[in-house]
């Protein structure tokens, strides 16, 4: 089987365990609600919140994404089926592109929620002009944060320790990430008076960090989860 | 199946140390030997996962030594881990299993038929089986992937009489077609009826 049509099974079979266990819908959407309401209580403050806004979604999303990293790996570990897969000669790099994939997906609806929360939380209000920055910082962000969140917990799957290993692994690495996509924000929400054409520099970053990390990962995955 | 005179080393340790061994196709072989004797690294080196230090291996007419990861797709190996999604069903792992080889739906069902799955349990989440269910389970995931060489470590273990029987048909079965069977195993009595060949595994080496 091809590289693609591999990914494509990973990916539905990964949405169809999701669909089965409603861990993401049930207490990963749960949880980032709770950290922006949380953001909400701490900061206390409409005007610090609605500049703060675009940073806060996305760190937000950095920490469900650990969560959801974590669980994405965990299935696979739990009775050893990323070795059975490893051991069938499934091609590796159609596992990561599957992963990633199915990664990115409930990222995307995750980011939603959360976009939608600080509208809600934060009287954030999205720009007509800012709308075509945002979505392309959401696609590129998105699939960044779903290309390094694979490759690190496939990295992290196999170790002792995991749980605390991945955040200490993952998070630097998407600091990048972060400091882009907020950036990106700001300019499409016209935070702190930026304008949305400021954005692109930063949609162009993250969309270099996806095409990194997208390609490493397919090519490094394989020889990270062999023994 | 030849190994010839193969040295396989994990951590420093020469967990293979001269093995030699010869399996035609159709054989059901049991391997028996204490623990620690080499009996799941000569599966492992079998699938490729173990590299070839020394020696001559050669496997479904792969040499181990220059590629040891095309045979993998035609080998079904089963560990003491069974590989199963806990939370999908049965038939949603076993399809799963049998796409990575392009199976069709009718070699699905009829893998699940024949481990007894197909009726009452076809549709029950992997999380809510017995052990010995999960075990047949898994051993349908191996059916549906049609491989050619089946390397089963303790495969009996956590399975009922009745999945025993049904373990023991599908290897006979599966042998009568053409595949090669390597089972290790420390039930002697209920793997040695199985076999068509008993050999020793002790300290690397086959006996």
């Amino acid at each position: 089987m091809s590289t693609w049509q591999i990914a494509r099974l990973v990916a539905a079979k990964d949405l169809r365990v999701e669909w089965r266990s409603r861990v993401v819908t049930n207490q990963v959407l749960p949880f980032a609600a709770l950290v922006m309401v949380m953001f909400a209580f701490a900061l206390d403050n409409d005007q610090a919140l609605t500049r703060v806004a675009p940073g806060l979604v996305w760190l937000a999303a950095m920490f469900s994404l650990l969560v959801l990293v974590q669980r994405a790996f965990a299935v696979e570990t739990a009775d050893g089926a990323l070795d059975a897969l490893k051991v069938a000669g499934v091609r590796s790099s159609g596992i990561f592109l599957g992963k990633a994939l199915a990664l990115a997906a409930q990222l995307a609806v995750l980011e939603a929620v959360l976009l939608v929360a600080a509208i809600l939380l934060y009287r954030t209000e999205v720009p007509a002009g800012g709308v075509g920055v945002l979505l392309a910082t959401y696609v590129a962000a998105t699939a960044g944060l779903a290309f390094v969140g694979t490759l690190y917990g496939g990295l992290a799957a196999g170790a002792r320790g995991r749980e605390t290993l991945l955040p200490l692994l993952l998070l630097p690495v998407v600091a990048p990430v972060l400091i882009g996509a907020t950036r990106a924000t700001e300019a499409a929400l016209g935070t702190n008076d930026a304008m949305p054409s400021e954005g692109w520099p930063w949609f162009g970053l993250l969309a270099l960090f996806a095409a990194v990390f997208g390609a490493g990962g397919a090519l490094a995955f394989g020889s990270l989860i062999d023994d | 199946m030849r190994l010839t005179d193969v040295v396989a080393v994990v951590g420093g340790f020469p967990v293979l140390a001269g093995a030699t061994l010869t399996v035609e196709r159709g054989e059901i072989v049991l391997l028996q030997g204490p623990n620690g004797a080499g009996k799941t690294s000569l599966l492992r080196l079998c699938d490729g996962l173990l590299a070839v230090e020394r020696g001559t291996a050669e496997v479904l007419g792969h040499d181990l030594s220059v590629d040891r990861t095309s045979v993998r797709r035609h080998v079904g190996l089963l560990g003491h881990s069974n590989g199963l999604y806990a939370d999908l069903t049965v038939a949603d792992n076993v399809r799963f299993w049998g796409a990575t080889v392009g199976a069709s739906q009718d070699e699905v069902s009829a893998a699940m038929e024949r481990m007894g799955l197909a009726a009452r349990l076809a549709h029950v989440r992997v999380a809510r089986l017995s052990a010995g269910q999960r075990r047949r389970t898994a051993l349908a995931c191996l059916v549906a992937r049609r491989a050619g060489l089946w390397l089963l470590d303790e495969p009996h273990a956590g399975l009922d009489a009745t999945g025993r029987d049904e373990l023991d048909a599908t290897l006979r079965e599966a042998a009568a077609s053409g595949a090669t069977v390597l089972v290790a195993s420390h039930e002697l009595e209920r793997a040695g009826s199985l076999a068509t060949r008993t050999v020793e595994v002790a300290g690397g080496q086959v006996r």
